[in-house]
């Protein structure tokens, strides 16, 4: 692997956070549980949300909701008008080509789901592949055996080093004549690797074979750009970065859109239906069938308006400090091990103890008011990979402070001393 | 409830050192028994004679408290009948779910250890695992049984 593949995190100085002002603005982070100040440090699961998402939400349904698309009257027009501003946003945020690139989903899961039912159906004939890799989300490996399992595709993996990074080589020899699409993660939820994805969409390109990158971490964590990127699908979650649960992002190469069939059929996607027929509508509406999640959109928009607002340069920049330092800091503690020790990483930090179970470690973090993850992550290959049922895992985001490492590692003391 | 009333010491200890940790080789019946969300998993080995539990073994991985209560369960179910042992367990879900009169936890003996449990709702499914395992073992041996 040469320097170069490796992706790391922008150079260019920031304007550094100013992370209590930040944490103001995070009604959730004030709050005592157990006793004790929380520590909130499970962002990869979902992160906290700030006062202006939530009251763009409260707003819409205090005084501005109504159906989209479909209303003659104020409200409707309004809330058209406020729901296609966001998709605006959403492509400005992920520098797309345009807005109809961006179709709202419900979340990654349904993003991926849409691409393998839509795309793939499509696509694949008995005997393709599908090429995942062995660091993959559920949700970027199911979808993909559903599909194999209706087209006669097969899928197969890139497998993972012992540092938990991508092993290339094989990438390349897997990468075949019968590859018909590449999905894989961007910044994993378990190991906290970021993959060097824009090298790899090259090599795919190289042989014709689009890409479809799930960023339901890289999002929130790294500043996406799809167009440097070069991918021809990406998937992100509203609930990982700032916004509500519920609304989603498909970001899809607009020719790849419009060749593809759509996935769920209803109001709203069509041109024209009669009793014989239908015809649909333009991308992105021929994706969004139904009644979409208004209020969430409107609350992602406003989430996407506060990660521009702060800069993701500087949110990289400082998460970039919260997890070198709590690299180091937990090597104080006694039979500790690290699962994932990739060159490239962000904002995860996933680990076992020797002698305890993650779920344990979990229960004392707790007491102490700390929040992590203690499970497999919904990434079960990655746990046999590393030969370990579960991991611990911390997952920062922009509002954790230096302070809170402190207090982790010391829960993480207590929990030597209770197991011993 | 502070976290000593759930992690008690004779819970700690049998943690540390499981009893009847092993598997059987001439047992009647075995159920596998995994919790997807913690991605436990444990076998339990069951030694018959007509209805009287002769032997009771267990094997896998989890937490703590899972762990301490496929070991104290394995020990507790030992010379009993199916029907008292699947009385038994009636009372442990009781307990640690935190229903059961505080008179009746009396009678669950070293058991009554996971009293805690019923504070840590998310818990009940780690004590709870191997008792669901072993009734699977019991009712249809070579099922595999899942909490969720």
């Amino acid at each position: 692997m040469t320097a170069a593949s490796v992706p790391t995190l922008a150079s260019a100085t920031p304007v550094p956070l100013d992370v209590e002002r930040l944490r103001a603005d995070f009604p959730i982070l004030g709050q005592r549980v157990r006793g004790k100040p929380l520590v909130y440090l499970d962002n990869a699961a979902t992160s906290q949300k700030p006062r202006v998402v939530i009251d763009a939400v409260t707003r819409f349904y205090s005084s501005e909701n109504a159906n989209i698309h479909r209303g003659v009257h104020f409200l409707s027009e309004r809330a058209t008008l406020a729901y296609d501003a966001v998709r605006e946003k959403v492509a400005r945020f992920l520098n797309a080509g345009s807005a109809s690139e961006i179709v709202f989903t419900r979340g990654t899961t349904e993003s991926i789901n849409l691409v393998a039912q839509s795309f793939g159906r499509a696509m694949l004939r008995p005997g393709d592949e599908v090429l995942i890799t062995g660091m993959e989300h559920h949700s970027n490996i199911v979808p993909w055996q559903m599909l194999c399992e209706q087209t006669g595709a097969r899928l197969r993996a890139v497998p993972i080093t012992a540092t938990g990074e991508l092993d290339l080589e094989a990438f390349d020899r897997l990468l075949g004549e019968r590859t018909r699409l590449v999905a894989l993660v961007h910044l994993s939820n378990a190991l906290g690797t970021i993959n060097p994805v824009r090298e790899l969409v090259t090599r795919a390109h190289a042989r014709g074979v689009p890409v479809l990158v799930d960023g339901a971490q890289s999002a929130p964590h790294l500043g996406v750009d799809v167009r440097s990127l070069d991918c021809d699908f990406f998937a992100c979650s509203g609930h990982k970065m700032f916004g509500p649960t519920g609304v989603g992002v498909l970001y899809g190469r607009e020719a790849l859109l419009e060749r593809m069939p759509p996935w769920q059929g209803g109001g709203d996607m069509i041109a024209s239906v009669t009793l014989e027929r239908s015809t649909w509508a333009p991308v992105p509406a021929k994706f969004e069938a139904g009644t979409p999640m208004i209020a969430e959109v409107i609350g992602l928009g406003a989430a996407v308006d506060y990660l521009t607002a702060v800069g993701l340069t500087a949110i990289a920049a400082w998460e970039h400090e919260l997890l070198a330092a709590a690299t180091e800091r937990v090597r104080e503690i006694d039979g500790l091990r690290l699962v994932g020790t990739a060159r490239a990483k962000a904002s995860v930090l996933s680990f076992v103890m020797e002698g305890v179970h993650p779920h344990d470690i979990g229960t004392v973090l707790d007491d102490e008011g700390i929040a992590i993850r203690a499970g497999h992550h919904c990434a079960q290959p990655v746990m046999q990979h590393f030969g370990v049922p579960a991991t611990a895992r911390a997952s920062f985001a922009a509002y954790n402070t230096l302070e809170e490492i402190d207090v982790l590692v010391r829960g993480l003391r207590r929990v030597r001393q209770v197991f011993g | 409830m502070s976290l000593n009333e759930l992690y008690q010491n004779v819970i700690l200890e049998h943690n540390r050192s499981p009893r009847n940790y092993r598997p059987m080789d001439d047992n009647d019946r075995k159920a596998e028994g995994h919790n997807p969300l913690c991605g436990d998993q444990l076998t339990v080995w069951v030694r018959l004679d007509h209805d009287i539990i002769q032997d009771a073994s267990f094997q896998g991985s989890g937490c703590a408290i899972s762990k301490a209560s496929a070991s104290l369960m394995t020990s507790a179910v030992k010379g009993r009948t199916r029907r008292e042992a699947e009385e038994l367990f009636g009372r442990f879900h009781r307990l640690v779910t935190g229903r059961l009169d505080p008179a009746e936890a009396e009678t669950l003996g070293k058991l009554a250890v996971f009293s805690g449990v019923s504070e840590f709702p998310v818990r009940v499914k780690c004590a709870s695992l191997s008792w669901y395992t072993l009734k699977a073992a019991l009712d249809a041996p070579g099922h595999t049984v899942s909490t969720e």
